[in-house]
């Protein structure tokens, strides 16, 4: 009988094959847990009796959520993450080094085919490299550290496939918040979803991140992008579904004609035409996030804002994704671009899109944001409205201090 | 069992759909071992009345995708602290319905509920029977999976660790 994507991973790793619905003990690759779910993860780890972490080579702790920490409560907290890490002799990544989905793929914890299972819950944007990744809690994680395994029912999958390509000025944030609102936020609970189709075979993998990455925003266990047209810098076995493989459902889309999109507060799947709410007054605009931080989106938000200045009633804040990122985004001149544009530049991290610090809206403002949440509350703040849109969008609604359609300054 | 009571009789705190976890405790008060900065903290931006009126043993109840949003254990630990006993929803987000269960607390989908604010609730977590007593109405929980019984049955995901070292199948 065929296999889906998750069903093949799944099997190399128990050594038979299973299919959805079977409960299975895995082994796991590698895990990981940032700085919201690592102390509670250490607290686990002691209380179940773990002495020594699976691999330390495979196991890493990211300060990111509070990067750097804004109170000596969280100060102390990032010191418990330094010690153990130390003491386990695992790598901690400090401030600034980046956001933990990116810098586990640049540091290559992930690869295609692995099993990966970290402490936050867009750990499933490792299914940009093909890779079977799962979001936890603390006390999971724990277990998972101290044994090198978890335990998992094989998911049924949903296959999503969008023919056509995207036109121009029209992004992968824009195809993956379109998915978001035709599957809604709780469509894929439970289960697993592949990506496939033309239109996601010609992009990069920052792009395949994006997608990936809001597999979260539907539910879903984890989200896999088919590896027709992955390209890494290094040789991989790409781990593609059986043509019988069996689905509990599919969605079809023809996304040639496909706008710019917005997600509305306050939850992901409100999502629409970016006609439908051009013109909103916005106060601050923010490109950042795993979902969206990495070059090539503060590359076209320096294309939209070059030699040009944000609106004054704006301010534009920018956390490049990793450091690394940051470095590349200083080499190629767009870094220059975006802060002569008036954005303002802050540590690679979480911060603003978790509500912790480094821009907090005020009572009654309105947010642009490259990122992947809009809850209430969601940015810190439960009196403001958090709109989601391409970073793209965001440039241009900078721009004009309102919500516009970025193919103004792109087609 | 052992670190959980079989039998609940408790008020029931009835929510809606989609209460995701900011709601349940906003980012900002998560970074905290301090499982009362947890507590005070709890559903906040959704009800600030919660914290006021709920009691030791009480019952949370809500629709479909409780728990949506992140991965934070300290969502589950927030309402554990703060008193409640067990949880019903319509669904549970992955995530979440994983920690609770990882913490002790008892969770119970039953897809057609339709308990209202104020209901009196009788629960038996060896059978997932729940009695609506302000309605009569008798309702049946989905059936765990045999591990996830097990870690309850612990207390815990810590507990079930301690004593058997491995998962076990």
């Amino acid at each position: 009988m065929g296999q889906t994507i998750s069903e093949k991973i799944i099997s190399n790793h128990v050594g038979k094959k299973v299919y959805a619905g079977e409960l299975v003990v895995s082994k796991v690759d590698a895990a990981m847990a940032s700085d919201t779910t690592a102390p509670l993860t250490i607290k686990a780890f002691h209380e179940m009796g773990g002495k020594k972490v699976f691999n330390p080579n495979k196991c890493a702790f990211i300060i990111d959520h509070a990067a750097p920490s804004p109170n000596e409560r969280i100060a102390n907290l990032h010191k418990m993450m330094r010690d153990f890490a130390k003491e386990q002799g695992m790598r901690l990544f400090e401030i600034g080094e980046g956001i933990c989905h990116q810098v586990m793929v640049e540091n290559q914890y992930v690869k295609p085919g692995d099993i990966f299972i970290g402490a936050d819950s867009h750990t499933p944007t490792y299914g940009a490299l093909n890779a079977f990744a799962c979001g936890v809690g603390s006390t999971d994680l724990a277990a998972t550290m101290m044994t090198g395994k978890i335990w998992l029912k094989v998911p049924q999958t949903i296959k999503i496939n969008c023919t056509g390509k995207l036109q121009a000025g029209v992004t992968a944030k824009d195809l993956i918040l379109f998915l978001v609102g035709k599957v809604t936020v709780s469509g894929a609970t439970y289960q697993a979803i592949e990506f496939c189709g033309e239109a996601f075979e010609g992009l990069s993998l920052a792009s395949r991140m994006t997608i990936a990455n809001m597999s979260s925003e539907m539910g879903a266990k984890t989200g896999i992008v088919h590896p027709k047209g992955l390209q890494l810098d290094y040789d991989f076995n790409p781990i593609a579904p059986d043509e019988d493989a069996k689905y509990i459902k599919t969605f079809n889309f023809d996304v040639s004609d496909l706008e710019p999109q917005v997600s509305a507060p306050e939850s992901p799947d409100n999502v629409h035409n970016i006609s439908n709410y051009e013109g909103t007054k916005i106060n601050y605009a923010f490109i950042g996030t795993c979902c969206n931080g990495r070059l090539e989106d503060l590359d076209i938000a320096a294309k939209i804002l070059k030699g040009k200045k944000i609106h004054p009633d704006v301010r534009m804040i920018i956390a490049p994704a990793s450091q690394r990122v940051l470095l590349d985004a200083m080499n190629n001149g767009t870094m220059n671009t975006l802060i002569e544009a008036g954005a303002s530049l802050i540590t690679s991290g979480c911060g603003p899109c978790v509500g912790t610090h480094q821009g907090v809206p005020a009572d009654g403002e309105v947010v642009i944001s490259a990122a992947n949440r809009n809850f209430r509350g969601r940015m810190g703040n439960p009196n403001s409205n958090i709109y989601l849109g391409a970073p793209s969008t965001v440039a241009a609604s900078a721009l004009d201090g309102q919500i516009t359609n970025p193919k103004k300054y792109l087609v | 069992m052992n670190g959980v009571q079989t039998n609940i009789k408790a008020k029931a705190h009835v929510y809606g759909d989609h209460i995701d976890t900011d709601r349940i405790i906003p980012g900002k008060y998560t970074k905290t071992l301090d499982l009362s900065t947890l507590a005070n903290h709890v559903l906040e931006d959704l009800d600030p009345n919660f914290k006021k009126i709920v009691q030791q043993g009480d019952i949370l109840v809500a629709g479909i995708n409780f728990g949506c949003g992140s991965s934070r254990e300290q969502a589950p630990l927030a309402l554990k602290q703060a008193g409640i006993s067990v949880i019903i929803a319509r669904d549970f987000a992955r995530i979440f319905f994983r920690n609770a269960i990882n913490i002790g607390i008892p969770v119970l989908e039953i897809a057609d509920h339709n308990i209202q604010k104020g209901a009196e609730l009788d629960v038996n977590l060896k059978t997932g029977i729940v009695k609506d007593l302000s309605t009569g109405t008798t309702y049946k929980a989905t059936k765990l999976p045999d591990i996830m019984i097990d870690i309850l049955n612990e207390g815990g995901l810590v507990n079930y660790l301690t004593k058997h070292g491995n998962y076990s199948l």
